[in-house]
């Protein structure tokens, strides 16, 4: 427990008391010819720097449309910000021009895309890519860029940087192009890094030196890193706290270990049931049955009600908070919180 | 690569062959005989016309004259003469051409730089009234065949407007040679701005233009080269046909504009069915195209780098 606690909150940087991002009460909605898909419904979190932030949820959940929100990414039309704040040491970056926001993007908050063969420009050297960062944002020279661009690729330990600068994505493997896109995200040693699913397209075995490389880069530059995902077993080692989204809202957050051991929302039950383990070999693995919601026509009360075995007639009628999730006596749980009515049910049995 | 386009240089050797024979044949069927053409409306001793139609070769089986034609052209670079007038072929070749050649280079760069320009603006604006506009205008631009077109401009700017004089007197004057260019351009171009449109279109939801714009380019550079590079690929291949097909269509533009150029010395050389001419020119016309194809070939790998030639 004292361990959890110790990792849960990191030392922000020096001099800096706020975290490094908040999100306030983001919606986010996309204006389609079938009506109004309310993608993201009042979100909150936030990351200190040298933090690591999960984001977890299924296709739909608007994590990434979170992230993307964040990033300044998205297409808008169609979608729109209705409301919600997101602040980047302090300053609100929804009110921002577009030309200060650009000036963000890169150099102090930085993206790792899913995959990284249809993210990387195909046309285009993995050298230029990368060195265009420093000629953009820095000013340097073609030929100062492209020596940068040699030592990025060493620091994410491509063999062979300087005989392969000149290479195209194409002629890189998986983990390789993913490496290079770290390398893209930490050119300029932004203060933030959000990878969306940055292992998902990768071998199992590749997935855990790509996440290896990532957290030790965080650890040295002192970094917050958002890590959206949709497998738990990615986040485990390196994420200090998790936030779990369903249809657009976070159902429930916690310190990464207190998540596994105790979840308080039938979903998060769901997620870590559903995890094939070795000591269940042969037997059935559980699922969540039914499917995501259709975010045209999200249920009312309770988004996963209609899934939930233990939905009842106020799951069906009363959207619940996000309830502070305590101990059975009353003792604080810090950094704790879930959205379910029955939070006390499902975390204490 | 060498070896690439040392293939590619062997593959013109049939099509050159194919497309020379196939006009020599087209120009023998037709009725009619050049000789005799000649003779006007009097009927010529049939001793001279005999005496004639021996010196050009014309009394010997189509295709020893095909054979002959073929390796005077290839041995000697001599295209035979043009009848009618006594000329070397390569002579009249070299007048027409250059005349062409100035009227279709200046189509082309106005299809490129105007096809180019308004296939971005309305790509970066697909779905909305810009791009229904310019949407609207190609379709109604390659719907009009170009005599229409060229009647309706030469109506409009040469005869009501007065900017401009009805025909083209002075063939290296590019002043002149601007509307029968633009007449030229406009189907082309029509097709150039599509393409360009659909390809920045899709190409604009791509998540590397995503990426650009995460990494915190500047507009003018994630469009600009990210958006770009990528998009002109099919947009090149077109323009290097279209080469060869401003060529050709010169044929009808410079009728209508009257202009001295490859167009009017074809027709010309139908009427009188001429065969030498006809195939000397139209030879040219085929290794231009060949050889414009060949370089859009060698463009795609120098533009995608995926694109490897063995």
């Amino acid at each position: 427990m004292t361990i959890i606690e110790e990792t849960a909150v990191p030392s922000p940087r020096e001099g800096d008391g706020g975290p490094l991002l908040e999100v306030r009460d983001l919606h986010v909605e996309f204006h389609t010819r079938e009506g109004v898909v309310r993608a993201v419904n009042g979100v909150n979190y936030n990351v200190h720097a040298g933090e690591t932030l999960a984001v977890l949820g299924e296709s739909g959940s608007g994590k990434s449309v979170t992230a993307q929100a964040i990033m300044g990414i998205l297409d808008m039309p169609p979608a729109k910000i209705p409301q919600g704040e997101i602040l980047f040491r302090g300053e609100d970056m929804l009110k921002m021009s577009g030309e200060d926001r650009r000036k963000i993007r890169g150099r102090r908050i930085a993206m790792i895309f899913q995959d990284a063969l249809s993210s990387l420009n195909p046309v285009l050297s993995v050298g230029y890519q990368l060195g265009e960062m420093f000629r953009v944002h820095q000013g340097l020279s073609k030929k100062d860029a492209k020596a940068k661009a040699i030592e990025l690729m060493d620091r994410v330990k491509i063999p062979a940087a300087a005989a392969r600068v000149n290479d195209y994505p194409h002629q890189f493997s998986g983990g390789m192009r993913q490496r290079i896109m770290i390398a893209m995200a930490l050119a300029l040693e932004p203060d933030l890094i959000i990878a969306d699913e940055p292992t998902t397209a990768l071998d199992v075995t590749v997935q855990a030196q790509v996440m290896d490389l990532l957290a030790e880069l965080q650890r040295e530059y002192n970094m917050g890193l958002i890590l959206i995902t949709h497998d738990l077993g990615v986040v485990a080692d390196v994420a200090d706290k998790i936030a779990v989204m369903y249809a657009g809202r976070i159902v429930e957050r916690a310190p990464i270990h207190e998540l596994y051991k105790r979840p308080a929302h039938p979903y998060t039950r769901g997620l870590l049931d559903s995890i094939p383990r070795l000591d269940q070999k042969g037997q059935e693995l559980y699922a969540i049955k039914g499917l995501p919601p259709n975010l045209l026509h999200v249920p009312t009360g309770c988004a996963f009600n209609p899934r939930c075995p233990k939905a009842q007639d106020i799951c069906r009628t009363d959207v619940p908070d996000l309830f502070p999730v305590t101990e059975r006596d009353g003792g604080e749980l810090p950094g704790r919180a879930s959205a379910c009515h029955f939070w006390k049910e499902t975390i204490h049995g | 690569m060498g070896r690439y386009v040392a293939r590619r240089l062997l593959q013109m050797i049939p099509v050159f062959i194919g497309t020379t024979l196939l006009i020599f044949l087209m120009v023998y069927a037709l009725p009619g005989d050049p000789v005799r053409g000649l003779f006007g409306d009097k009927a010529g001793s049939p001793q001279v016309i005999a005496a004639l139609r021996h010196e050009y070769g014309l009394d010997q089986p189509i295709l020893v004259q095909y054979w002959n034609y073929m390796k005077d052209m290839i041995l000697h670079g001599d295209f035979g003469t043009q009848i009618a007038s006594g000329r070397p072929v390569t002579e009249v070749l070299g007048d027409a051409f250059p005349v062409t050649m100035r009227l279709a280079s200046l189509a082309f760069a106005i299809e490129v730089v105007l096809g180019i320009a308004l296939g971005v603006v309305a790509g970066l604006r697909a779905g909305r009234l810009t791009d229904n506009v310019v949407l609207l205008i190609t379709l109604l631009f390659i719907s009009v065949p170009v005599f229409v077109l060229g009647f309706i401009a030469k109506l409009v700017f040469a005869e009501q407007l007065g900017w401009m004089d009805p025909n083209v007197n002075d063939s290296t004057d590019y002043g002149q040679l601007l509307m029968p260019a633009i007449v030229l351009a406009t189907a082309s171009l029509a097709y150039v701005t599509r393409l360009t449109r659909t390809s920045i279109a899709e190409n604009r939801r791509a998540d590397y233009i995503r990426t650009a714009i995460a990494k915190g380019l500047p507009k003018s550079r994630v469009v600009g080269v990210h958006l770009m590079r990528n998009s002109m690929i099919p947009v090149i291949t077109y323009l290097g046909t279209d080469i060869g097909a401003l060529m050709g269509g010169a044929v009808v533009t410079e009728g209508l504009f009257n202009i001295q150029g490859v167009g009017g010395t074809i027709y010309e050389s139908l009427v009188r069915r001429e065969g030498t001419t006809l195939v000397g020119l139209v030879t040219i016309l085929v290794l231009i195209y060949l050889l414009a194809n060949l370089l859009v070939d060698l463009l795609y790998a120098v533009l995608d780098p995926r694109i490897r030639y063995a």
